[in-house]
């Protein structure tokens, strides 16, 4: 009895001391865990001309301007903004209001240069109708408060 | 036949979710066939084994 | 409690589990495929890719769930020693990877359609592919010792240091910024439409019954063998 009793405590506290010390490790090095920085979070740090890094942000209504091949917007995330230019292939969920996240270096003129832009998607999902619906009863708040209006509106999401 | 063919195509999406489905399939019945087997492996084995252990102890 | 640890008794409950477990998990597949595949409308951004999500969500909560599975009766193991929640482990840890490499390849063909690219090194997707990679170990170390008891205590070993993966899995997407979505399912409840619940719904239901009928299965197989070695060692003491 003793021994199974031991056993457990020493399992309890191994437990206990293993996902404490990994708590500590995580938080340690969260800087390199962070897939991306909102433009809030890159203006607070200094940044080396050439280094390459993510930002990610909304794409804000109407900034999208296509040249050419080449393509400028601008991604916010409420608070600050920043424009990037970006020469390639957009995904398939890009367009303005979309969460993106543009993977490149920042540029001499404080315009952020891509060589690669991911379109990131929130954790709402409904069909066409019921968007619409959204839109037109003014219900639609996209990017994650959609979640929300949609739970709040019962009647319109049930079909 | 024509909305069949427009169904399979996954509005331009065929090549993700078919896949994915087929994985799925694939995946599924692949563990549930190497688990009968080896249950029935064993089970054969097992048979094979009390069998011999009779005829060792007869002779 | 522990009279679940008797063998005989513990197969007994499971083997009367195994034909509804058969049952439920062939009905909820039967109702939710059509529901995916046919019904269920397509995503007002995703279109058709969200279909994908039937396989990919279940597969990942499967994967989480199996190897929570793994590490509780692992623990149960190493401090009361009972050999059934041992093989309970064992059973499951091939499942379980099955379902986790599933979670990461419906991810992928997710992912290069929707986000514009197969795979990225965000935090959710890291950690999952290191809970496929404890899989991996887990079944590897208990076959590569000896001491068949050996090997045991060191599998178990490992499940239960794994399992602090299993928070970082969950929370990655809320801790730190990640490519991937955070969860549908929070404390406001669900963030999919009624119309996609009903198919992702059932097909965790099939996910989660078919791994307890495999289970089952497997579980038959691990004790024959078991017999078979003490059948075996008596033998060879006989002679």
């Amino acid at each position: 009895m003793t021994r199974k009793r031991r056993r457990l405590y020493f399992v309890g506290l191994g437990l206990l001391g293993l996902f404490s010390a990994t708590a500590l490790m995580l938080t340690a090095v969260e800087d390199n865990i962070v897939f991306f920085f909102s433009p809030t979070e890159l203006k607070a740090r200094t940044v080396a001309p050439e280094q390459r890094m993510r930002v990610g942000g909304l794409v804000e209504e109407g900034s999208v301007n296509k040249s050419g091949g080449t393509v400028r917007f601008t991604v916010t995330d409420t608070v600050e903004s920043l424009t990037i230019q970006y020469n390639g292939i957009l995904p398939d969920l890009f367009r303005e209001g979309q969460g993106i996240v543009a993977e490149g270096r920042m540029g001499r003129d404080g315009v952020f240069l891509a060589n690669d832009v991911l379109a990131k998607h929130d954790e709402t999902y409904m069909p066409p109708e019921v968007a619409d619906a959204l839109k037109k009863s003014g219900n639609w708040h996209p990017e994650g408060a959609t979640a929300q209006a949609a739970e709040a509106k019962p009647a319109t999401t049930s079909n | 036949m024509e909305n069949l063919a427009q169904y399979f195509q996954m509005g331009g999406y065929a090549a993700f979710v078919w896949p994915a489905y087929g994985l799925g399939l694939i995946g599924l019945v692949g563990v549930l066939w190497l688990s009968l087997k080896s249950w029935k492996d064993a089970e054969q084995e097992f048979s094979g084994l009390k069998s011999s252990r009779d005829d060792g102890a007869s002779s | 409690m522990h009279k679940f640890a008797n063998p005989t008794f513990f197969m007994k409950i499971a083997n009367g589990i195994f034909p509804w477990a058969t049952g439920i998990s062939i009905l909820c597949f039967a109702v939710g495929l059509p529901l995916a595949l046919i019904i269920s409308p397509p995503d007002y951004q995703q279109g058709d890719t969200v279909r994908i999500m039937y396989v990919h969500v279940p597969a990942a909560w499967m994967g989480l769930m199996v190897y929570g599975v793994m590490a509780a009766s692992s623990a149960v193991f190493l401090i009361w020693r009972h050999t059934i929640a041992h093989l309970v482990a064992r059973a499951s840890a091939p499942i379980g990877a099955v379902f986790t490499a599933l979670c990461l390849v419906t991810g992928m063909l997710w992912g290069e359609p929707m986000w514009g690219t197969w795979w990225v090194w965000d935090a959710r997707l890291t950690s999952m592919l290191i809970l496929f990679f404890l899989y991996l170990g887990y079944i590897a170390l208990g076959d590569s010792f000896e001491d068949q008891e050996r090997g045991d205590k060191a599998a178990a070993l490992l499940a239960l240091v794994g399992s602090v993966n299993l928070p970082i899995v969950h929370f990655s997407v809320e801790w730190w910024n990640t490519l991937h979505q955070p969860a549908i399912f929070g404390l406001k409840g669900f963030s999919v439409n009624a119309a996609m619940l009903q198919p992702l719904l059932l097909m965790v239901a099939a996910f989660q019954f078919y791994y307890i009928a495999v289970l089952v299965i497997r579980l038959r197989a691990e004790l024959l063998s078991a017999k078979i070695r003490t059948a075996r060692f008596n033998l060879a003491a006989a002679e």
